[in-house]
């Protein structure tokens, strides 16, 4: 159930891509929909009543592999998270030079680009 | 130090970070070492490193926290740390044969100083650290210098100096 | 044996490290950059007809991260390292006169060659996405370089929908991860094989098909290429346009597709259909166009449809014909664009009208455009020619004589734009010809034009590469996408 929300989420960031004019806001949608991705991926290797995945000496490996959570999809999450503060900050200083430039954050006066 | 005390924000926001700064400083230090023991690492600690020099210049204006870490400075240190990353990575080519291959000794015989227990986990960690606390720093300091002027009821942008980094 | 890592620890390494030394060296910059990618040009040389499974840092392949080097990478490295070494080789002039800061350049551009050089050689799904994300975000810096308005906007326009494909790709990455709980290519593949086949593969099928096609520029997908690609410095159009959008786009369709999820008919129509219509749209849309580049940039968008059609055929002269196809397009296009870079530099406009008799003043450049325009519109001693006969030959064979026409079709609407760019701007003149600039041009310097002429070369000759078929560059090629899944599984798992 709590997956189909993250797709939910997902759409959600999709529309405000699609059908949003301003700059700020479509960026804004570009990250509802990096973040619902994110909390896909933590999710999968959520378990409940998990310990973390630190093995120690006394611990019994059959024990260990029901109980600790996936620590993989933390790793991924981490990667993405920092490729999409990359992706972010770029996208934050083509928009304030787009405002530069063109004095609107409005991407339908934006066309001098054309054919 | 008259001429510090105008720009900014208030008495109290400056003090208080003058004294907090270094202690931030030391837990994102803290946070670097230790990653590889106990939640943590590279990228959370630099973040941290990061955020001094953020309060910093929310608190003093950007050309005080300019002068603790200058532009040039936070651009090699951002070099510096991907490059140190690579040869840890390639010595292991040297050493094993293998690309990132963990060549140090994992459990160091040498009982009380057990910081370097992972093999050459810590110090990618350290490199790491470097890097994300410069670039995060670079990229707050070149986002801050634009700002928006009002005039005749439209926004209008101006550079306030050159731009150094894209 | 050449060791796989170098491919990315060469080019990330100069990438972090010019930043740190030409702040004092104006140089540096130039001469490391081509040297790097003059080692990148001889070490994929090196790689070629080889076959390695590299395991990082020692750990065995589904657990750790591998890189898997087959004849499909290795074609691919060739490409991108032979056309980075070419354009970094031409930015060496071009960059004096209408940019500024070379240090950047150099540093993204050398940062663009690893991500796809890493993109082209992992195993790993995961690394496959991060390694796209670093080649990509460089190009859209690069795109922007500039930072002029149309500029600015095509950036723009491409980080908005590169990143909503980036997305897309990371979506069915998580939901894969889900099913098998693998991230390792050949792992994926072996439990896929094994687990019937549900909704929640398809969706993630098409999540991650649609993904890299946005990258790729398929017709649905296209509308940021012919902003994107005139935008940026005429050396990074001719790396957009001949190796970008291969290596992130066809190169992991064609991967995923073949060795993941195992090729069948549906799919087989859904690329040919695919193929078609970005074929005859592109076209269509290109012999409207005045601007030298943006005619260029939508060419690509029809070409790459030529390469989906002979691919989805699925039949070994098919793909043959695909491939060849590829590795051809990426020669003529870049030489085309470094063309278009060329007269820019002297004619400072990219409007075909303004232009004209640059035969006279420009003899290398102009003839390097018409070796290109014969080459890409499939006149029958260059490459040009081959692969596309090839691939009209396999649709016939494959019983799709529908196919057949409309790429040849879609190849006589291409020779009638490129005799359009040949009339007026080479041999005739545009309506607003300016005859005392024209007096001024002159020939463009010398690291410009060696590019211009090694290439043309190659164009004109690796019609001779079929020769030899089956023990030649295209043979392994052939064998991985025939072989499909399993031979992928046996390679990468294997002992």
């Amino acid at each position: 159930m709590i997956y189909y929300l993250c797709f939910i989420l997902f759409l959600i960031g999709l529309y405000g891509v699609c059908c949003k004019k301003n700059v700020v806001k479509i960026i804004l949608g570009l990250w509802i929909m990096e973040y619902s991705v994110n909390l896909f991926l933590i999710l999968l290797g959520y378990r409940k009543n998990g310990i973390p995945p630190i093995m120690s000496k006394e611990m019994d490996v059959i024990e260990f592999y029901k109980k600790a959570v996936d620590p993989l999809p933390q790793a991924m999450v981490l990667t993405s998270i920092v490729i999409g503060l990359g992706v972010l900050a770029l996208m934050v200083t083509v928009a304030i030079r787009l405002y530069q430039r063109y004095g609107t954050f409005d991407i339908t006066e934006m066309k001098k680009l054309k054919g | 130090m008259k001429n510090n005390e105008e720009k900014g924000m208030s008495l109290i926001v400056k003090t208080v970070t003058r004294w907090l700064k270094g202690f931030i400083f030391l837990f994102g230090a803290y946070i670097v070492v230790f990653g590889h023991l106990s939640p943590g690492g590279g990228f959370p600690g630099g973040v941290v490193f990061a955020a001094t020099f953020i309060l910093l210049t929310l608190a003093f204006g950007r050309e005080y926290a300019l002068r603790k870490i200058g532009k040039i400075l936070a651009s090699e240190l951002d070099s510096l740390g991907a490059i140190l990353f690579l040869i840890l990575a390639s010595l292991g080519i040297y050493f094993t044969g293998i690309f990132f291959s963990n060549f140090i000794e994992k459990f160091h015989p040498s009982g009380n100083f057990k910081l370097f227990s992972a093999g050459i986990i810590p110090l990618c960690n350290i490199s790491i650290g470097m890097k994300v606390g410069a670039s995060l720093f670079m990229i707050f300091i070149i986002l801050s210098v634009v700002r928006v002027i009002f005039e005749d009821g439209k926004g209008k942008l101006i550079t306030t100096e050159k731009k150094d980094k894209k | 044996m050449v060791n796989l890592p170098l491919f990315i620890i060469l080019p990330f390494g100069v990438a972090f490290f010019i930043p740190m030394v030409s702040r004092k060296f104006k140089w540096v910059p130039d001469v490391l950059g081509n040297i790097t990618t003059f080692i990148l040009l001889l070490l994929s040389l090196m790689t070629l007809n080889q076959e390695h499974v590299y395991h990082i840092g020692g750990w065995r392949a589904p657990f750790g991260i591998v890189l898997v080097l087959d004849g499909l990478s290795c074609l691919l490295l060739v490409i991108i390292n032979l056309i980075s070494f070419m354009s970094s080789l031409f930015s060496i002039e071009y960059l004096e006169k209408r940019y500024t800061s070379k240090l950047r350049y150099y540093s993204l551009f050398l940062l663009m060659v690893g991500g796809m050089n890493g993109t082209v050689l992992s195993g790993d799904l995961f690394n496959l996405f991060v390694f796209m994300e670093i080649a990509s975000i460089a190009s859209y810096a690069l795109v922007g370089f500039g930072c002029e308005a149309r500029e600015l906007e095509a950036s723009f326009k491409y980080l908005v929908m590169g990143n909503v494909g980036s997305l897309f790709v990371l979506y069915a990455v998580a939901l894969l991860y889900g099913k098998t709980g693998t991230l390792n290519m050949a792992d994926v593949a072996r439990i896929l094989k094994d687990i019937p086949y549900d909704n929640l593969i398809a969706f993630s099928f098409v999540l991650i098909i649609s993904g890299f096609m946005i990258k790729s520029a398929l017709v649905p997908f296209h509308a940021w290429l012919p902003d994107a690609h005139p935008s940026a410095p005429a050396p990074i159009s001719a790396m957009l346009s001949g190796v970008v959008i291969k290596a992130l786009g066809v190169y992991v369709v064609i991967r995923l597709i073949f060795n993941l999820f195992g090729f069948n008919h549906i799919i087989s129509n859904i690329l040919v259909y695919m193929g078609i219509t970005s074929m005859i749209i592109g076209v269509c849309l290109a012999i409207l166009q005045w601007d030298l580049k943006r005619l260029l940039a939508y060419h690509s968008i029809s070409q790459m449809g030529y390469v989906f059609c002979g691919i989805g055929l699925g039949t070994t002269l098919g793909i043959l014909g695909g491939i060849f196809h590829l590795f051809n397009h990426s020669l003529f296009k870049s030489l085309l664009f470094l063309d278009s870079g060329s007269i820019e530099y002297e004619t400072e406009t990219r409007d075909l009208n303004k232009m004209g008799l640059l035969y006279k003043k420009m003899p290398i450049t102009s003839f390097s455009t018409l070796v290109a325009s014969m080459s890409i519109s499939g006149i029958p001693p260059f490459n040009g020619f081959w692969s596309k006969f090839i691939i009209i030959l396999a649709s016939i064979k494959a019983g799709r004589p529908i196919v057949a026409l409309w790429a040849v079709i879609g190849s006589i609407l291409t020779l009638s734009s490129f005799t359009k760019v040949c009339r007026y701007s080479i041999y005739g003149k545009g309506e607003k010809f300016d005859k005392e600039k024209w007096e001024k041009l002159k020939e463009v310097p010398d690291f410009m034009s060696i590019p211009l002429i090694i290439l043309s070369i190659l164009c004109i000759f690796t019609g001779l590469l079929l020769i030899g078929l089956e023990n030649g560059i295209f043979g392994p090629v052939i064998d991985v996408l025939k072989g499909g899944v399993l031979e992928y599984i046996n390679k990468v798992l294997g002992d």
